[in-house]
């Protein structure tokens, strides 16, 4: 019943192709004005009729003044900005008030019961001291602290997130910030892949297909990063908590800790619109693009769907990609901290190398080494901290060996064991911004040069940002000194 | 063969029922190897393509409330009175002429991917400005269903859309419908397998305008197109797409891929239409 092609209907085709094309060319050079644009108002024109024909309005437009009043309000050159961070403020607080409880719970099931049951399973069981560590000490610990650190705030955040997006916030959220991004010199859809990369930044550099100029692309590619991805949150969520929640009394400290994610949050979408403004005055220099942005109407989000949805897709997603990564990277923290070379360990060896720019930085070796360990996801950061802080002040009464923690299921508790280790509150200051400022994690990286098809973007994107952060963290470090 | 969609199977009644439709609905999440018919689902943005991909593939693709969600293609399966469909959830486009990678994306697989239906998908409260792209679809292919989505929404903000003289004027079914709470959903199936099963697509409207400044150059370019490719559904749409400068369809067309574009698919078509003419007999 079917008929293939030919054999050589191709070449035949080829040639009259060719020819097609350069009677093509030489019409198109007898057109006057823009044919795209005599034919876009040919397809108005006809669109035009059409629905007039289809569409009535019998009856009052009743929504429209809800929606008209909601937008007025959010979008207002006055509130829209106020309303915005205050809604996001509210995310974060219900996020960091609410994952205390259950973070410690899981925190003492997974490490604080679950660990030492584990361990006299392994001693119960025979096995050598080398595989129980690797696998126990290492791979279950780090995992457990992993699930415990991020699966509260998640299960927190993304559905909360998730009804704002439902809603059709977000685009509300791109009208506001369109001005900004204009006048730094980048497309405004970019606003959009921002708005991912607050999930996830390769998500973000993904999402950057919707701007059609190259040039703005790349700047939204470049600047994703700056825009704090969800492996970032727990670690700014926790220091905070630790540092600056502790500088005030007890019943400020969550709103507090709010305060400073947020603020951290907004800084990082101050450098995006710093580092684009730069970019398309340097190396990216052009016009800026017009574009349409719609925005949608209100709609009621589906609740119970939006929760199950969020849920699956996103929480079990990323903490599936951090459990992925903690347990190789649980494996390589113990074998660090316990393969001696010229009686130390690599780790101390590394820590001990990296310290005087870790410290010059105010920040630590351990914070450097973590950082190195963990750029295959940023989840991971806050045990491997935890792991490598504990290793190198030799602390006894906390890990009973060598690259081994304990019950650490309070953040009173991460704090004595940080404090011990000579973190002070510019540590944990510049711990956070240096969280927010460094490079992409190896997803990223991978997926900017799937995008961009260049190593050297690819290059410059990992580059930028750990600039930045260094020299972010060196002038707060040398400010904090010279202040106190 | 457009409007009333008419089934010539035995049980008319039964195969008219949207119960029973909808019982003759697979999921077949991502399993959509082996399939009979490929469907692609265009539409603006935020006009609940993925909903409708979700509802019909039973997968979680995640659906927002903004537009630009959708950036890459989504691909998924399901089997409707036997028969198999490979459905592809593309990127929402406002358009096919520009040269943002979204659209390219969506518009490479209409005219290249060639599938056998494709849904547009519409926002029934903003017609005017999604009538843009479906008049562009149009173009590119007259195997179409216009999915007017969101008619709760239209109902109410007072919106009232007439389907049947939408469906006259375009030339292709339309099927209002709620994707969101699943309304609409049985007969747009029908409607699927309705174009998927007509050997020829009817009489689809085309611009009616042609802009007189290109008039004379789009008639000659199109009729040369027309005698080298006598297969090729839209030698017109490739003729404007030429005349604008279109790269990516110029070089399809200087290495001869045109011709394969001529209805690859058409046999199989053919092939199960006797199928059912033969069932119904």
């Amino acid at each position: 019943m079917s008929t293939p092609p030919e054999v050589g209907a191709a070449d035949v085709s080829a040639g009259a192709g060719e020819e097609i094309f350069q009677l093509s060319r030489r019409l198109r050079g007898g057109i006057e004005g823009d044919v795209h644009e005599h034919l876009v108002e040919a397809l108005y024109a006809d669109a035009g009729r059409i629905a007039s024909r289809a569409v009535s309005r019998p009856g009052r437009e009743r929504r429209a003044t809800f929606d008209a009043t909601l937008d007025r309000i959010v979008t207002s050159r006055v509130w829209g900005f106020p309303v915005m961070l205050g809604l996001f403020a509210l995310i974060f607080w219900l996020t960091i008030s609410g994952a205390n409880v259950p973070s410690a719970l899981l925190a003492d099931l997974l490490v604080g019961q679950g660990y030492p049951w584990l361990r006299d399973l392994a001693v119960a069981a025979g096995l050598p001291a080398w595989l129980r560590g690797l696998t126990i000490d290492g791979m279950y610990l780090a995992t457990a602290w992993v699930v415990s650190v991020m699966l509260p705030p998640m299960a927190i955040f993304f559905p909360l997130f998730t009804l704002l997006e439902d809603f059709g916030y977000l685009p509300r959220v791109a009208f506001n910030l369109d001005r900004l991004f204009q006048r730094a010199g980048a497309h405004g859809r970019q606003a959009m892949s921002t708005m991912m990369g607050f999930g996830c930044n390769a998500a973000g550099v993904v999402a950057t297909r919707i701007i059609d100029s190259p040039r703005e692309r790349l700047i939204a590619i470049l600047t994703n990063n700056f825009a704090l991805c969800n492996g970032r949150w727990p670690t700014q969520i926790l220091v905070a908590t630790i540092f600056i929640g502790g500088l005030v009394p007890a019943h400020f400290a969550g709103l507090v800790s709010a305060a400073a994610v947020t603020g951290v949050a907004m800084l990082g979408v101050g450098f995006t619109f710093a580092t684009a403004w730069l970019l398309s005055r340097t190396i990216l220099k052009g016009q800026v693009s017009t574009f349409s942005l719609e925005l949608p109407p209100y709609r009621p989000p589906r609740f119970w769907r939006t929760l199950y949805t969020s849920l699956i897709d996103r929480t079990l997603f990323v903490l599936w990609r951090a459990v992925v990564f903690a347990l190789p990277s649980g494996a390589l923290i113990w074998l660090s901290a316990n393969v001696e070379v010229g009686g130390r360990s690599l780790a101390e060896h590394a820590i001990t190398g990296l310290d005087p720019l870790g410290l010059a930085l105010g920040l630590n070796g351990v914070i450097l080494l973590a950082y190195v360990i963990a750029i295959p996801a940023n989840e991971i950061i806050i045990p491997t901290v935890l792991m490598l802080t504990v290793l190198s002040a030799k602390m006894t009464g906390v890990g009973g060996e060598a690259g081994v923690i304990f019950e650490l299921d309070s953040p009173e508790e991460i704090k004595r064991v940080l404090t011990a280790g000579g973190w002070t509150v510019l540590t944990g200051v510049n711990l956070m911004l240096f969280s927010l400022l460094h490079n992409p994690c190896s997803t990223t990286i991978y997926t900017i040069y799937k995008e961009t098809r260049s190593a050297r973007w690819a290059a410059l994107a990992t580059l930028l940002p750990l600039f930045i952060g260094f020299a972010v963290t060196a002038l707060v470090g040398f400010l904090w000194r010279a202040l106190a | 063969m457009n409007q009333a969609p008419t089934t010539p199977a035995p049980a008319e009644a039964c195969a008219s029922c949207d119960v029973y439709r909808a019982a003759q609905l697979k999921k077949l999440g991502l399993a959509a190897g082996d399939h009979d018919f490929v469907v692609a689902l265009a539409g603006n943005p935020n006009t609940g393509k993925s909903t409708v991909f979700n509802a019909l593939t039973g997968l979680r693709q995640h659906t927002g409330n903004w537009p630009g969600k959708t950036v890459a293609r989504a691909e998924g399966g399901f089997s409707y009175r036997d028969r198999r469909y490979k459905l592809v959830d593309l990127p929402g486009t406002y358009s096919l002429l520009s040269t943002s990678v979204d659209e390219e994306i969506a518009r490479d697989f209409l005219l290249f991917g060639r599938p056998d239906v494709t849904v547009v998908v519409a926002d029934a409260t903003r017609l005017e400005r999604n009538l843009n792209l479906v008049l562009q679809v149009l173009e590119i292919t007259g195997r179409a269903v216009l999915c007017l989505n969101l008619m709760d929404e239209a109902e109410r903000h007072g919106v009232k859309v007439d389907d049947r003289q939408l469906a006259r004027d375009l030339g292709v079914p339309v099927v209002p419908a709620s994707a969101r709470f699943g309304r609409g959903l049985p007969e747009l199936l029908g409607a699927i397998e309705q174009v998927a099963l007509s050997p020829v697509s009817g009489r689809v409207h085309r611009l009616s305008e042609e802009p007189p400044a290109i008039r004379s150059a789009l008639g000659e370019l199109t009729a040369r197109l027309r005698a080298a490719y006598p297969d090729l559904p839209n030698a017109r749409w490739i003729a404007m797409r030429l005349l604008g400068g279109d790269d990516r369809v110029a070089s399809a067309l200087r290495r001869g891929e045109l011709a394969g574009l001529a209805d690859r698919a058409r046999g199989a078509r053919e092939g199960l239409f006797n199928e059912a003419k033969e069932a119904a007999r």
